[in-house]
């Protein structure tokens, strides 16, 4: 049970995928300006990333590893992540429509993401079992709301600072970040 | 082993091949039914996915023109060829969507004063978030431009006073700017939207467009008139009132009384500048063309052609529905032409100003009575989706003394129809006459008389001038015409000259008492005062009700409630009566009102007809005015006004207009327009141009 504690605790603050492991960063500056999209989006990696988590790690687990085919990993994991999110779009359209109203916009953009993908390598790198692979990946992606959702609201209230011309916008938005990121390093020798 | 490449390569195809079919099957059989129209209509959308049309890309936006939500030329990228194609797709006329027009109803910007300094972000999001901007004004334009930023089509730039101007060419309705505005200044609306808008608490509003019946911009057509943009003008007023010509010459204009200039100098003379402009189109020769909404195919019964009914129908029509009117006279205008005489409203100025209205589309039975040639069920069973009944207030109150049968005793609406309806506007009439009332119908009365060629006119009233409900400028105009007044009187019988006819009236002299519920002092009979004034003739002008002889003929008259005042009892927001489809307005609804009364719930009932017809819920705003006024835009000193002469009303000599029905009041000059419009302090809600700073 302890190691599962510390298996959430390093996942989300520590090893934060954004934070601290720098993967994702596209999502995290392009849907930050807003709470509601911010909010959309987590939800929607949440989603995503718990499920191709338990996806890769079978196909893993009983069909590379038992060809001897590990070195296809980066390539399959793309393939059947890509297809998972189509069929899962497919099926929130036909029976959950408004779970699918609600991330609709967001799921194809996550198709290509890389905080999703590195999270199902990264279990395979530290070679969880599949139930600890479920549990790092919702902690991964419950960090990536996180992150995202705290710099969503830092950015609304960046808005109404007096930011020097040169910084506006974007570059304001990476100098935060970073700062962001040095006080989760903080987390860091926790674990 | 096999060869590893050859395994690897297998392993991807299996895979592959493996995601392929399900997601094949899963195609099948999450498959969704969606309207063949959207991929169509997609695959002639630009494809650019910029969002510049308001939706999520081009897919969204096709989804948007098949549920009816955008119009076919919804993309703003294409030109009129993807419009026509999109249209043919959906299969209806490419025009015939309604554009939306973004238009900024602050009228503020610098001139509104500032709470505090603020030197951040020079956004209107940011500065909002301080406690609802810089600005003093709660409602109004921030001024940072927010909107302008996020016009992706250069239609809205900074004007000069400080707050965002729209052109409406490049305006293509995309709605960002909407989005942007942090204070919801800025609206994006169909014509539709707009025609059917009614002042809320929260709108940018002067005080005498909250005064207002109609609800006319008027601080927006007064600036038209002064920049000399009078069919902008025409249209604006347009947008409220369709009978501006018949307005413009009888309206009491209860806007001034509440004229912010008028606090501290003479307020501005709006009703002469609404006349100056509805002339202006009159003498043009030409009719400005009014836009209508698409065809929707739903027809409406108009009971009744006078201003409320007219009202109802015009706005009806520019909603893209078909309302038929039923008129029991020979001619539509109602009261304005029966009631209103001619030499205040001329019968030629009354037609044109109708035939433009029914030029719209509007179809008329004349000489059809309800509860003769056809009732309220019967219409509904014709087919008509909703009924508006605007039958006025016809049946004038009587004295209730003795020798009201004598031949010479009439009463105000009855005398004034009969000389309307006489081509020549003349019938016989007594030497000397006298008329019981104090409102407008009693002035009429007595100055048409004089007209008519009787020598003394009294007017008899039991109160005092003071006490009078006409308009001031009635009563003065009678005055010059040498009418005789008789106040604080109270007919107590007509006498009888022996062979039927009226030989005078006699009356008990009254004294003014303690207030009554009006707040006006009460008369009281003094004992034995009776004084006979020698006339033949007596017209009693005492107030009118609704005609409503017809109910005994209406199979559903048990359904229908009224008030007891025999008027029709309805909500007063939403004038809907008890019958689903029956909505009532004006005199018929209210009692005795003004003409513009009868205008605004024309249009105030055309909404709800609206609702109740395409299928919605009807709802009154709840953030509805109803001439109620917003505290704070109320003042008691006005700052800043430096004194100008009001443009008085000019007018015909009384010589020269005592012997025929000509018409009295005369138009304003474009010179005194001009003056008269540059005596308008332009004002908003709370902040208003000080005569100082204009100059």
């Amino acid at each position: 049970m302890d190691d599962y504690i510390v298996l959430i605790v390093s996942c989300i603050f520590v090893n934060n995928i954004l934070l601290a492991q720098f993967l994702g960063q596209c999502p995290f500056f392009g849907t930050s300006k807003k709470m509601e999209t911010a909010v959309g989006m987590a939800m929607a990696v949440i989603f995503v990333l718990v499920m191709a988590s338990a996806i890769t790690w079978i196909i893993y687990k009983f069909l590379l590893v038992e060809l001897g085919l590990t070195f296809l990993r980066t390539i399959a994991f793309i393939l059947v992540i890509a297809s998972l999110v189509q069929f899962v779009e497919m099926f929130l359209k036909k029976s959950i429509p408004a779970l699918y109203a609600g991330l609709g916009i967001f799921l194809p953009l996550i198709t290509t993401n890389c905080a999703v993908f590195g999270a199902c390598v990264l279990n395979i790198d530290k070679e969880f079992g599949f139930v600890q692979s479920i549990v790092a990946s919702l902690s991964y992606a419950i960090g990536f709301g996180l992150a995202l959702i705290l710099f969503a609201g830092v950015r609304e209230r960046i808005l109404l600072a007096r930011v020097p011309r040169p910084l506006q916008d974007t570059s304001i938005a990476l100098v935060t970040a970073g700062i962001i990121s040095l006080s989760f390093y903080a987390f860091q020798g926790m674990v | 082993m096999a060869d590893p490449v050859t395994v690897s390569v297998l392993a991807l195809m299996g895979i592959g091949a493996t995601c392929g079919t399900v997601l094949s099957l899963a195609s099948k059989i999450f498959y969704v039914w969606e309207d063949p129209r959207i991929a169509e209509v997609e695959y002639v959308l630009a494809g650019a996915n910029c969002g510049g049309c308001g939706y999520a890309g081009c897919s969204a936006a096709a989804v948007g023109v098949v549920n009816g939500q955008a119009p076919p030329s919804v993309c703003v990228v294409a030109g009129p060829e993807t419009t026509i194609q999109v249209a043919e797709v959906m299969g209806v006329d490419p025009g015939s969507a309604e554009p939306l027009l973004s238009a900024n109803e602050c009228a503020g910007g610098f001139r509104a004063e500032n709470k505090f300094l603020y030197d951040g972000v020079k956004t209107c999001a940011a500065l909002s978030a301080m406690y609802g901007g810089q600005r003093v004004c709660t409602i109004g334009c921030i001024g940072s431009g927010d909107c302008i930023a996020s016009c992706q089509f250069d239609a809205i730039h900074m004007g000069p006073n400080g707050f965002p101007v729209v052109d409406e060419i490049k305006c293509v309705g995309c709605g960002a700017c909407e989005k942007a505005c942090p204070k919801g200044v800025i609206h994006v609306r169909t014509m539709s939207e707009r025609l059917l808008h009614f002042n809320q608490s929260d709108d940018a509003l002067a005080p005498c467009q909250q005064t207002c019946p109609a609800e006319i911009d008027i601080q927006r057509y007064i600036a038209q008139i002064r920049e000399g943009d009078y069919e902008g003008a025409v249209h604006t007023i347009r947008e409220r009132n369709p009978l501006l010509l018949s307005c413009g010459r009888v309206c009491p204009h209860p806007c001034e009384d509440k004229c912010r200039r008028g606090i501290e100098d003479e307020p501005v003379s709006i009703n002469q500048l609404k006349r100056f402009v509805a002339d202006y189109e009159m003498n043009s020769g030409k009719r400005l063309p009014i836009a209508c909404a698409p065809d929707t195919g739903k027809r409406v019964a108009i009971i009744g052609g006078g201003p409320a009914g007219v009202s109802c129908a015009y706005f009806l029509r520019r909603l893209g529905h078909h309302p038929t009117i039923y008129e029991a006279m020979s001619k539509l205008g109602g009261i304005t032409r029966y009631g209103i005489p001619e030499y205040r409203l001329p019968d030629a100025v009354l037609d044109w100003e109708i035939e433009g209205i029914l030029n719209l589309g509007i179809d008329v039975h004349y000489n059809t009575w309800l509860g003769e040639d056809f009732t309220i069920q019967s219409l509904h069973e014709e087919g008509y989706e909703a009924i508006f009944m605007g039958i006025g207030a016809w049946k004038d109150y009587t004295l209730g003394i003795e020798g009201e049968d004598l031949n010479g005793v009439t009463q105000g609406i009855k005398f004034l129809s009969t000389v309307a309806n006489h081509p020549e506007k003349k019938i016989p009439v007594g030497k000397r006459a006298a008329v019981v009332g104090g409102g407008n119908s009693a002035i009429d009365c007595v100055r048409t008389l004089l007209r008519l060629g009787c020598e003394e006119v009294y007017i008899v009233y039991r109160r005092t001038r003071k006490e009078m409900p006409a308009n001031e400028v009635e009563i003065v105009a009678s005055e010059h015409e040498g009418i005789k007044f008789q106040f604080l009187a109270a007919p107590t019988r007509v006498l009888d000259d022996g062979q039927g006819n009226v030989k005078g009236l006699e009356y008990l002299q009254m004294e003014l008492g303690e207030p009554d519920a009006s707040g006006r002092r009460r008369p009281v009979p003094i004992e034995g005062s009776e004084t006979v004034l020698d006339v033949d003739m007596v017209i009693s002008a005492i107030s009118q009700q609704p005609d409503i002889g017809f109910m005994e003929k209406e199979p559903e008259r048990e359904k229908v409630e009224l008030t007891r005042w025999n008027t029709f009892d309805n909500d007063p927001e939403i004038l809907r009566c008890s019958l689903p489809y029956l909505f009532t307005g004006g005199d018929v609804a209210t009692g005795p009102a003004l003409v513009v009364d009868a205008i605004g719930s024309g249009r105030r009932a055309a909404r709800s007809i609206h609702q109740y017809i395409t299928g919605e819920e009807i709802q009154g705003s709840p953030k509805s005015l109803l001439k109620r006024h917003i505290p704070e835009s109320l003042f008691k000193t006005v700052p800043g006004v430096v004194a100008s002469k009001r443009t008085p009303m000019p007018e015909l000599e009384v010589a020269e207009r005592i012997d025929s029905m000509v018409e009295v009041d005369l138009v304003i000059s474009e010179d005194d327009a001009k003056h008269e419009s540059n005596r308008c302090l332009k004002c908003c809600r709370i902040c208003y141009d000080k005569d100082d700073y204009a100059a």
